[in-house]
């Protein structure tokens, strides 16, 4: 036997249907978390990832004993930790003597594991250390721009990968308009040599250059760390093919009263509503005046709402 | 992607990528690295811009708005494409037969009333509710209500259109195109084929259930390794005692005598003195000299006494005394 179930109040719906799959989608939500044994450096680390994407991220503090990406088994807990919050990137940092202060970046397709790249985190300066001007700080949720410098990212498999995985981690939402006064901030990454990434936060600033195009100016305010490739899993073929499938041509909502003309071009059909004069509130009908006085001034003067009736009718 | 002075820009993300860059040799100090680093992103952000701030904009208070081009950069989606909705069951009928779907007012006119009123919902036009007769026909049946007719008929109509709901949700699950809302919940286990849904167990049942598990073996789990919040059991040992019915001397005697004491109890002739009168007595004087205080209270502070309040003392003390004898009676037992 089944039972429908459906939510019992409208906001609960909404909540469902955002999560619900979509055609075009728009953005995707990172889940920070920890395995048992963290470092100072490493905790840090994922604070400050998090501050860099507030707003589209979600933090766990505790302690994971059961979350080993990499093995099979212990990737469990992490897919339902991504269906509770919603999340299809996650990072997951945890350190240990084979692996000092390791990262795994990954995402999930309809909360699975889809691909995970493994990095060890080196040389971090944390956002306190920079000193810069406050007033150039980057704003949350600001679209930022992304850079990548150097030829290991298309020649070297890992670090494409990593790339890739990268780009869909900082890139942000995806927007159709753009405030260019809003642009502050931006990530550049660098392939220092085949397995080791420099990369950094920087603020904009925009300085005059005499065209429409100012001057960019980087001002590094951090955090910035080294990136050292480890262990990557790239998704299997048939996943892959499944996951980049793109709304096909959605079809254009028709808009209406614009035309086109060969001679004139664009056309537009205006149309006015009826004014609807005689519904128009008149001073001595208005309803801030007391009932009594409002139908006092109705009995002296009758013959005009009786007019207005017949014609009404007429209509 | 096109390549603008060796660079690969993607509008869309405000991606800029030199794949041409090459450290000839590594720098030396940390801060040299950081510095030539810089400069690359300087001159892909420059080039980001260039192309941006050619884009055409629109002036707002913000700011200058322009519109991006879709991401050229290929990423992989969180989640599946949503799949299309198979039509209903109706749905394939009124094409087969070619019926078309007309649109309704949402109000219709009521004759009955003489006013507009809605086509469903509160207030609908033509309610049951609002039928205040009913003509008889030819056909009907006597004995018959017709208003709990209707309402029988109606409820059948519901019943079949949940039922033809859920025959299309299950349709729709079955490809996976369920609506992000409606959840099919399975009510009982369809292996049992039980049409009842399964019974919920409060918490003291089972609460209850635990106890008797953690009781039940040889020990009487005395020896169990407690759960953590595991209460003790709370009926512990015997409650009754029974004594032997074999008949005999001593103890095989007692249960005899209790019998016999109870017996001739209620069949003595003065049975009715079971009924300690004196006891009685007092509790109604008792009662009757308190109402009389309350009663002296109340017309000190309001004259006036509601008949309610008057009565109930009166009330109380009937049950009282009836009470006191039951409970007579039982000690006598």
């Amino acid at each position: 036997m089944l039972k429908v179930k459906t939510p019992k109040n409208p906001r609960v719906k909404r909540a469902l249907e955002k999560r619900a799959p979509k055609l075009v989608e728009t953005g995707k939500k990172t889940l920070i978390l920890q395995g048992t044994k963290t470092s100072n450096t490493l905790n840090d680390v994922l604070t400050e990832l998090y501050l860099l994407k507030k707003g589209s991220a979600i933090r766990y503090t505790r302690k994971n004993e059961n979350i080993r990406p990499f093995e099979s088994g212990g990737e469990t807990s992490l897919e339902f930790f991504s269906l509770k919050t919603d999340c299809s990137i996650f990072i997951y940092g945890s350190t240990s003597k084979k692996r000092p202060d390791n990262l795994v970046i990954g995402r999930t397709y309809d909360h699975h594991i889809y691909d995970l790249v493994e990095v060890g985190v080196e040389n971090f300066k944390p956002l306190n250390s920079f000193i810069y001007d406050k007033k150039l700080a980057p704003r949350v949720g600001s679209k930022p721009f992304i850079c990548f410098v150097g030829e290991g990212f298309e020649s070297v498999e890992e670090l494409k990968h990593l790339k890739e995985a990268l780009v869909d981690l900082l890139r942000g939402e995806v927007i159709e308009n753009l405030n260019l006064a809003g642009l502050d901030h931006a990530y550049v990454c660098t392939a220092v040599s085949s397995n080791r990434v420099f990369f950094t936060h920087c603020a904009l600033r925009l300085k005059k250059s005499g065209t429409i195009v100012p001057r960019m100016e980087l001002v590094e305010v951090g955090p910035c760390m080294d990136f050292v490739v480890r262990r990557h899993r790239l998704p299997n073929e048939s996943l892959r093919k499944e996951a980049m499938k793109t709304a096909k041509d959605q079809s254009k909502k028709k808009v209406k009263n614009v035309g086109q003309d060969a001679i004139q071009g664009k056309i537009g059909k205006i149309y006015i509503p009826d004014q609807k004069l005689g519904d128009m509130a008149l001073p001595n009908k208005a309803k801030g005046v007391k009932r009594e006085r409002r139908e006092a001034k109705m009995k002296n003067d009758p013959t005009e709402r009786a007019s207005k009736k017949q014609k009404e009718e007429a209509v | 992607m096109e390549s603008q002075n060796q660079y690969e820009v993607d509008l869309g993300n405000l991606l800029a990528f030199n794949h041409s860059h090459h450290f000839p040799s590594l720098p030396s100090s940390r801060e040299e690295l950081v510095k030539e680093c810089l400069e690359e992103g300087t001159k892909l952000v420059q080039a980001i811009a260039d192309r941006l701030f050619n884009l055409p904009s629109t002036e707002d208070v913000d700011g200058p708005i322009v519109t991006l081009p879709p991401p050229t950069t290929k990423l992989p989606r969180s989640k599946h494409l949503p799949k299309p909705k198979p039509p209903t069951k109706w749905e394939l009928f009124a094409k087969k037969k070619g019926i078309k779907k007309c649109k309704k007012d949402k109000v219709v006119w009521d004759e009955q009333t003489g006013t507009w009123k809605r086509r469903f919902g509160y207030d609908r036009v033509d309610d049951d509710r609002d039928v205040p007769i009913i003509e008889a026909k030819m056909t009907d049946e006597p004995g018959e209500d017709p208003f709990a007719k209707r309402q029988e008929e109606k409820k059948k109509r519901v019943a079949k259109q949940d039922k033809n709901r859920l025959q299309n949700l299950k349709q729709a699950a079955k490809v996976g195109a369920l609506p992000s809302h409606v959840q099919l919940a399975a009510t009982a286990l369809p292996i049992t084929g039980t049409q009842a849904a399964p019974k919920k167990f409060t918490k003291h049942e089972l609460g209850d259930v635990a106890g008797i598990a953690a009781t039940s073996t040889a020990s009487g789990g005395k020896f169990d390794k407690k759960v953590p919040g595991e209460k003790a059991p709370k009926h512990q040992g015997k409650h009754r005692k029974f004594l032997p019915v074999v008949e005999g001397s001593g103890i095989g005697s007692r249960e005899k005598e209790q019998t016999d004491k109870v017996l001739n109890k209620l069949f003595s002739k003065h049975s009715h003195e079971i009924l300690n009168v004196e006891k009685a007595v007092t509790a109604y004087n008792v009662k009757r000299e308190k109402k009389q205080r309350l009663k002296h209270n109340k017309n000190v502070e309001d004259k006036s006494l509601s008949t309610s309040n008057k009565l109930k003392p009166k009330k109380q003390l009937n049950k009282k005394s009836a009470k006191k004898g039951s409970s007579k009676k039982g000690k006598a037992k």
